[in-house]
């Protein structure tokens, strides 16, 4: 077959530019709900501010706008760049871009409008979740399109895993949300009881497994190199890790439903498997970070490389973390406290966000024909605003979550329960507002990034990059 | 646990859909003369 798109001379980046836009813009939502949870009348007695209905919204805006945008733009970016082509089809991939934001937009009137369907992380209401999968099928096409009419032989390592990325979404979209439509705003699931409990986390967790890591870890494998003008450590290990990392994810979840009506052996099962992704994950942490050997000084003036670089630090601690909280013993003392929490943003603020704005940083000045961000000093300054809430949000979640555990086990001789629940809401308090105190210094670095980002786009322009020839194939 | 019938059916089959990815991969040669690939992205602009 032939495509207009295969003799194009330049990128598509209009499309990379408007998600990377959109990145940054929707990065500056999320932090009202930890003052809320500190404060609980901030909600001013308004349903549609209440926390029930904030934290879906709070959760969707984090991993399909601001995340989502980040990896539509690096997918959309790193194709091109690598497979020497312009993106299959412009006016597929610009409907891609304007059906996520409204997407986005969608999602932030239904959530707090009340209308859900219960499912964490899928809680979009059904003809949301038909708009998605349309996009999601034309997000497919565009990527594998552009693979499939690419002038370089070999298929870089970044691009299999987006490729994981947008399959694995797909499928686990598609079977997690089969419902039944009682009407335009309603359905039912189509799995009831603990079927139900068992579906979503298998699509919960992979959720993170692709969403989360697999796109992410395309962006690593790209901007890592590229900012640090190295080749990643070894090519081969980020072979190795892509196949060890998405033969052995899929059966994670059941480690959400441990002590549940899940059978035991499944409960097990979980266990295993998300004990054998550390191998996997810190495979691909210590290639990332291994990029920089015989560098190491460039970490000293390069605050974009301090981003990707401590953001592998937070993905090593918390693909540690994860497996650990997975082990049943472990967990009866960490399910259901402010731990799971602590460790969801240690991946999130960690992992997923700084890696994100590493690489936004080095992409924003190029898309628009500019050598460098505005200001050098914001990315630094953002830098350290953002690492130090992460680290106070954590160590506030450990302890608080340590706590909470400790105090709902603790026992008298005569077998009653020494502590009621409240005591332990009670004694969470400080850690709360330390909590907040950490997530508004992230959200500052985020403001911060949006000056830079407005600064740095005013100064240039919109410029059409040349794709450049290839020298004869070898 | 019915569920685990449409489950594990799906895992199996995702699993073969992925060994077939990674046969295609080898099969094209993909593989070969791998450490140069790496470089290669350093050059392209």
């Amino acid at each position: 077959m032939q495509f207009a798109n295969m003799q194009a001379t330049t990128y598509n980046d209009k499309v990379v530019r408007q998600f990377a836009i959109m990145t940054v813009v929707w990065g500056v939502v999320g932090v009202i709900i930890a003052a809320q949870l500190t404060w609980p009348e901030l909600n001013f007695g308004i349903s549609w501010l209440s926390y029930g209905r904030l934290r879906p919204l709070h959760t969707n805006a984090v991993i399909f706008a601001f995340g989502g945008c980040g990896l539509f733009a690096a997918a959309y970016y790193v194709v091109q760049r690598t497979c020497n082509v312009r993106l299959i089809n412009d006016k597929v991939a610009a409907f891609t871009f304007w059906g996520w934001q409204l997407v986005i937009v969608l999602a932030a009137i239904s959530l707090p409008l009340g209308l859900t369907q219960s499912k964490e992380y899928a809680e979009l209401i059904w003809p949301i979740d038909v708009l998605i999968a349309v996009v999601w099928v034309a997000f497919a096409f565009v990527f594998f399109g552009t693979v499939g009419i690419r002038k370089v032989r070999h298929i870089y390592v970044a691009n299999w895993f987006f490729g994981a990325f947008i399959i694995a979404v797909a499928l686990l979209h598609i079977v997690n949300n089969i419902q039944l439509p009682t009407g335009l705003l309603h359905s039912y699931s189509a799995y009831a009881g603990v079927q139900d409990a068992m579906v979503q986390w298998w699509y919960g967790h992979n959720a993170v497994g692709f969403f989360l890591t697999a796109g992410f870890l395309g962006m690593m494998y790209y901007f890592i190199p590229k900012q640090a003008e190295r080749p990643v450590y070894s090519y081969r290990l980020s072979i190795v890790h892509f196949w060890a990392l998405i033969f052995t994810y899929m059966w994670a979840g059941p480690h959400h439903l441990h002590y549940t009506a899940l059978p035991d052996w499944t409960q097990s099962v979980g266990m295993v498997f998300s004990l054998i992704l550390l191998a996997p994950s810190w495979g691909g942490m210590i290639n990332g970070i291994m990029t920089l050997s015989g560098a190491w000084h460039k970490l000293r003036d390069d605050p974009i490389l301090r981003f990707l670089i401590v953001s592998l630090s937070f993905y090593g601690m918390s693909t540690f973390e994860g497996p650990m909280m997975s082990i049943k013993t472990v967990n009866a003392l960490s399910h259901y406290t402010d731990w799971t929490v602590g460790h969801v943003h240690s991946g999130a603020l960690g992992w997923v966000g700084l890696v994100t704005m590493g690489s936004m940083y080095y992409l924003i000045p190029r898309l628009f024909g500019q050598k460098r961000m505005y200001s050098v000093k914001a990315i630094e300054i953002h830098f350290w605003t953002a690492t130090i809430g992460i680290v106070i949000y954590i160590a506030a979640m450990w302890i608080a979550g340590v706590m909470q555990g400790l105090m709902w086990r603790a026992i008298n001789a005569d077998g009653t329960l020494t502590y009621t629940f409240v005591e332990s809401v009670k004694a969470t308090f400080p850690f709360y507002a330390l909590r907040l105190l950490g997530g508004v210094l992230y959200l500052s670095g985020m403001v911060i990034m949006l000056w830079n980002t407005i600064k740095t786009v005013s100064m240039g322009r919109s410029v059409e990059v040349q794709i450049p020839t290839l020298a004869p194939a070898h | 646990m019915d569920i685990l019938y449409l489950l594990i059916p799906l895992s199996v089959a995702l699993v073969f859909f992925i060994l077939a990815g990674l046969w295609w991969a080898i099969d094209r040669g993909q593989f070969e003369d791998i450490e140069a690939e790496g470089d290669r992205i350093l050059r392209d602009d």
